[in-house]
């Protein structure tokens, strides 16, 4: 059993900014942020597929609903999330057949994984929102 | 008897990959939901009910939700055993997650075949 004392001296350290973390840990972070927000959100995909199956009516509803500029903000935060945990998770995969696992590859595919991910967010946030 | 034991890194190396499989399979659903999108641009409710009427469609969106589902499991899971400290807690989280994702699944299955 370890020595009590002991483990009191090991230094404690959490730095809480995210801005601070090498690249590859702040997709890492951002991989987690984003899987939870989607979880979070996942009622809302379902109520927009509900709705725009069920009837003229409810889909004129969920139409209205999606135009509104707050609406059009979630979906654009939910846009980001989906894109950036599917291509952090590109990249995971990669990583798991031990490819690009060397640090200066992961720190390339890491800048790769945060700025295709926003593009993609400007581009289809574009197309799809407005 | 029984012959099994409750822990081992069995269950986790299961978990784990399910993960990495229901992955794979939602980033081939997305492929075809863009071609969809491209192709097809269902742009009313007309056409939209049209597309899922087709059987293909509806079995490759339950599939994507189940899958959805399983790998959210182990997501969450992952995140509530990392942030939330107390047992008791942290059981009562994961019952929830469980309800809703399930109920999550009986949804998107009576969206899908509601007639």
């Amino acid at each position: 059993m370890p020595d009590a004392a002991v483990k009191k001296k090991r230094p404690v350290w959490y730095n809480l900014n995210l801005l601070d973390l090498p690249l590859p840990g702040l997709v890492s972070i951002l991989h987690r942020i984003s899987g939870a927000l989607l979880f979070l959100l996942i009622f809302v995909l379902l109520y927009l597929l509900d709705a725009s199956l069920a009837s003229q009516e409810r889909f004129d509803v969920a139409r209205a609903f999606v135009s509104h500029p707050l609406a059009k903000l979630v979906l654009l935060g939910l846009l980001w999330a989906f894109l950036h945990h599917l291509c952090a998770g590109i990249r995971y995969l990669f990583l798991d057949l031990d490819k690009g696992v060397d640090r200066e590859t992961a720190k390339k595919t890491s800048v790769v994984v945060i700025a295709v991910s926003l593009a993609l967010t400007v581009v289809l946030g574009i197309a799809l929102l407005w | 008897m029984v012959n099994r034991t409750v822990v081992g890194a069995h269950y986790g190396l299961t978990g784990w990959l399910a993960q990495r499989i229901t992955a794979v399979l939602m980033v081939l659903y997305t492929l075809l939901i863009v071609a969809v999108f491209l192709f097809v641009r269902p742009g009313d409710f007309t056409a939209c009910k049209a597309l899922f009427g087709y059987g293909w469609m509806r079995i490759a969106t339950l599939l994507f939700f189940v899958s959805l589902f399983a790998h959210a499991w182990v997501g969450v899971r992952d995140i509530l055993m990392d942030y939330i400290k107390p047992t008791g807690l942290r059981l009562s989280l994961e019952v929830l997650v469980i309800l809703a994702l399930v109920s999550y699944g009986a949804w998107a299955a009576h969206i899908l075949w509601r007639a």
